[in-house]
C-alpha cells in the first residue's frame, strides 16, 4: 500500500512540477523545502568549481583612480540606531574597540588608532551588489590574514565570523543583527582587509564606519559594515539563524562568488 | 512543380530526422531557457536598470531603466531607453500585484517566483544555468563527434549566395515551405539561424553571465576586457536574452506554420514526414 501512496505522491509531485514550470505564477513549487534543498546543490557546485579554477590566491581585478565611481552608493544600514554605536560615533570612534576572539590563542582588543597604525593594504576594487549594480571604490585597511596570524588561530577554527553594530531587522530574539562569515581561504586571501579608509578618507558612517570587511571575490552583502567583533569558530550552525550571515539566514547563498 | 508522386500512395516519405541526443538536449534546453528567462527577469527586477562600463548604480547614467513615478495622486510606470521615455504603466515599471499597483520592473506574470524574491530567483537561475551548461556541452560534443554540425548545420557554399538566400526569404514570407528532397535538410535560413543561436547567442549568455560573477572575474579577468566591464556584460546578457526570446517566438511560429504535428513528432520520436512535391 505504501508503494501505491508513494507512487501517487510521485505523480502529484510530477504534475506540480510540470504545471509550475509551465506557469511562472505557480509559486507552490518555489516555496517547497525539498525544491529549495535541490536548488541548493548549485551553490556547492559553483563554489567548488570557482575554488578549483581560482586556486586560493587569484586576485580580484584592481582598477585605477580614474575608474572610481563618482558616487559610491551606500546600501543596507546607513545609520545604525543602536545607542552604543551612536555613542562611539559621537566620540569619533575613539572609545570603539574591535574584539578578536573565539577559537584563537591570544584574544585581542584593538582601538581604531591601533588598527590604523598597523601595516595596511590599499586596493581599488569593484563592489557588486547582489541586486545587480556595481560601484568602484578605493579601500585601505589591515589584511585580515596578518591579524589572524597575530592572534593565532586554534586548529579547530574553520570560519571567521564578523559581528556588526547594526540591527538590520528588528526581531524579538535578536536574530536581526547583521553578521557575516567567510572561510579560511577567503580570510587569508591577500585582498581580504578590514578597511578603515575609503577613497583616501576615514570610512563614512553610511559605508560602515569605523571598520568594514572587504572580501573582494564575493558580493556586496559579504562586505560586513560597522564591525565590532571578529570570532573564529568551528561551525556556523549555532550563530544567529545558523546559515552564516544575515542574508544567508534569509535565503541567499553563503558562497557569494556568483 | 516538377516533382510528381511517382507511385507513392500516400505521397509521403518518413525520414529519421533528429537523433536521440538532439531531441533530449532540445527539450532539456526548453526547460532550462524557460526557467532562466523568468528567474532572470526576477533578478533584473531587483535593480531594473542597465549600464555600460565597469560600474553602474543609481547615480550613474543608465542605458535602459524602469521606474514608477507619482504624478498627482496617480502613479505611472516609465521605461527609459537612452534619452527616450515611454509610459509603460501596467506592464513595465508599475504593474498590478494582487490588484494593487506595485513598483516593479517586469510584471508578476513574467517573473519566477511571481512575487519579489531575489534569493529564490537566484537559486533557480543558477541551478538551471548549471543544467543548461552541462546539457550544452553534451550537445556540442555530440554535434562535433557525430558530424551533426557539419552535416546538418553548416551551409553549403552555394546556399550562401544572395540569390539563394533572397529566394528563401521570399518563400518564407509567403509561408511556402520546402517539400520533396529539399525538405530532407534544413534550409539556409534555418541553418544560419541555428548556427547563430548555438554558436553565438547561447555562448554569449554563458560568458556574459560568468562575467557578472566576482569570483569568476578573478578566474578570468580577460572576460571583463572582452565585454567592457561587469555592467556592460549585464546589459549584453539582457539584450541577448531578449534576442533569444525573439528567436523562440519566431521558431515556435514557424513550427506551427510548417506543420505543428509533424514538427513536434520529429522532435519527440525523431521521425519526420516529407510531402512529395505539391499537395494534391
Amino acid at each position: 500500500m505504501s508503494r501505491i501512496i508513494t507512487r501517487r505522491r510521485f505523480l502529484i509531485g510530477a504534475t506540480m512540477t510540470a504545471s509550475a514550470l509551465g506557469l511562472s505564477g505557480c509559486d507552490a513549487l518555489v516555496e517547497s523545502d525539498r525544491t529549495k534543498s535541490v536548488l541548493k546543490i548549485a551553490e556547492g557546485f559553483s563554489m567548488k568549481t570557482q575554488r578549483f579554477l581560482l586556486g586560493d590566491d587569484a586576485l580580484a581585478r584592481e582598477f585605477t583612480e580614474a575608474d572610481l565611481s563618482p558616487v559610491f552608493r551606500a546600501n543596507g544600514t546607513s545609520m545604525p540606531d543602536n545607542p552604543q554605536y551612536l555613542d562611539w560615533m559621537n566620540r569619533q570612534f575613539s572609545t570603539w574597540k574591535l574584539e578578536v576572539g573565539g577559537l584563537v590563542e591570544k584574544p585581542m582588543q584593538l582601538s581604531l588608532a591601533e588598527l590604523k597604525a598597523l601595516p595596511a593594504r590599499s586596493q581599488i576594487t569593484r563592489h557588486d551588489c547582489v541586486e545587480g549594480w556595481s560601484a568602484i571604490g578605493k579601500w585601505t585597511g589591515v589584511p585580515l590574514g596578518a591579524l589572524l596570524k597575530t592572534v593565532g588561530l586554534k586548529p579547530e577554527a574553520r570560519y571567521i565570523v564578523f559581528h556588526c553594530a547594526d540591527e538590520y531587522e528588528k526581531t524579538l530574539d535578536g536574530s536581526g543583527w547583521y553578521y557575516e562569515s567567510i572561510d579560511l581561504v577567503d580570510a587569508f586571501h591577500p585582498q581580504t582587509i578590514l578597511a578603515h579608509t575609503m577613497n583616501g578618507r576615514d570610512l563614512e558612517v553610511a559605508h560602515g564606519a569605523p571598520l568594514r570587511l572587504r572580501v573582494e571575490r564575493q558580493l556586496g552583502y559579504k562586505q560586513a559594515k560597522y564591525l565590532t567583533r571578529i570570532e573564529a569558530v568551528a561551525d556556523l550552525g549555532r550563530l544567529y539563524g545558523g546559515s552564516g550571515g544575515f542574508w544567508e539566514d534569509r535565503g541567499y547563498e553563503w558562497y557569494a562568488g556568483i | 512543380m516538377a516533382t510528381i508522386d511517382a507511385g507513392a500512395a500516400t505521397g509521403r516519405t518518413v525520414i529519421y530526422r533528429h537523433s536521440l541526443l538532439v531531441r533530449l538536449s532540445h527539450w532539456v534546453n526548453v526547460l532550462c531557457m524557460t526557467v532562466l528567462l523568468f528567474s532572470g527577469l526576477q533578478i533584473f527586477n531587483a535593480h531594473p536598470a542597465l549600464y555600460w562600463g565597469q560600474y553602474g548604480a543609481d547615480n550613474d547614467p543608465s542605458f535602459i531603466s524602469m521606474e514608477a513615478v507619482e504624478e498627482g495622486d496617480r502613479a505611472k510606470g516609465l521605461t527609459h531607453v537612452g534619452s527616450l521615455t515611454f509610459n509603460t504603466t501596467g506592464f513595465l515599471g508599475l504593474s498590478e500585484v494582487d490588484g494593487e499597483a506595485t513598483a516593479r520592473g517586469f510584471p508578476d506574470w513574467l517573473t519566477m517566483p511571481s512575487y519579489q524574491d531575489l534569493a529564490s530567483g537566484r537559486r533557480w537561475h543558477f541551478f538551471f544555468a548549471w543544467l543548461f551548461v552541462i546539457n550544452g556541452f553534451a550537445y556540442l560534443l555530440y554535434g562535433l563527434l557525430s558530424r551533426h554540425f557539419r552535416r546538418d548545420l553548416l551551409p553549403a557554399g552555394n546556399e550562401l549566395t544572395p540569390a539563394h538566400i533572397g529566394h528563401e526569404i521570399v518563400n518564407h514570407a509567403r509561408l511556402r515551405f520546402p517539400k520533396g528532397p529539399e525538405a530532407r535538410h534544413y534550409n539556409t535560413l534555418q541553418k544560419l539561424t541555428y548556427v547563430a543561436v548555438i554558436f553565438l547567442l547561447l555562448p554569449l549568455m554563458v560568458l556574459t553571465g560568468l562575467t557578472m560573477s566576482p569570483g569568476f572575474n578573478a578566474v578570468a579577468p580577460w572576460l571583463l576586457d572582452v565585454f567592457g566591464g561587469r555592467q556592460s556584460a549585464r546589459t549584453i546578457h539582457f539584450l541577448t536574452a531578449f534576442s533569444l526570446t525573439a528567436f523562440v517566438v519566431v521558431h515556435v511560429a514557424m513550427v506551427i506554420l510548417s506543420g505543428v504535428f509533424n514538427n513536434l513528432r520529429s522532435m519527440i520520436t525523431g521521425y519526420y514526414a516529407i510531402e512529395q512535391g505539391d499537395k494534391q
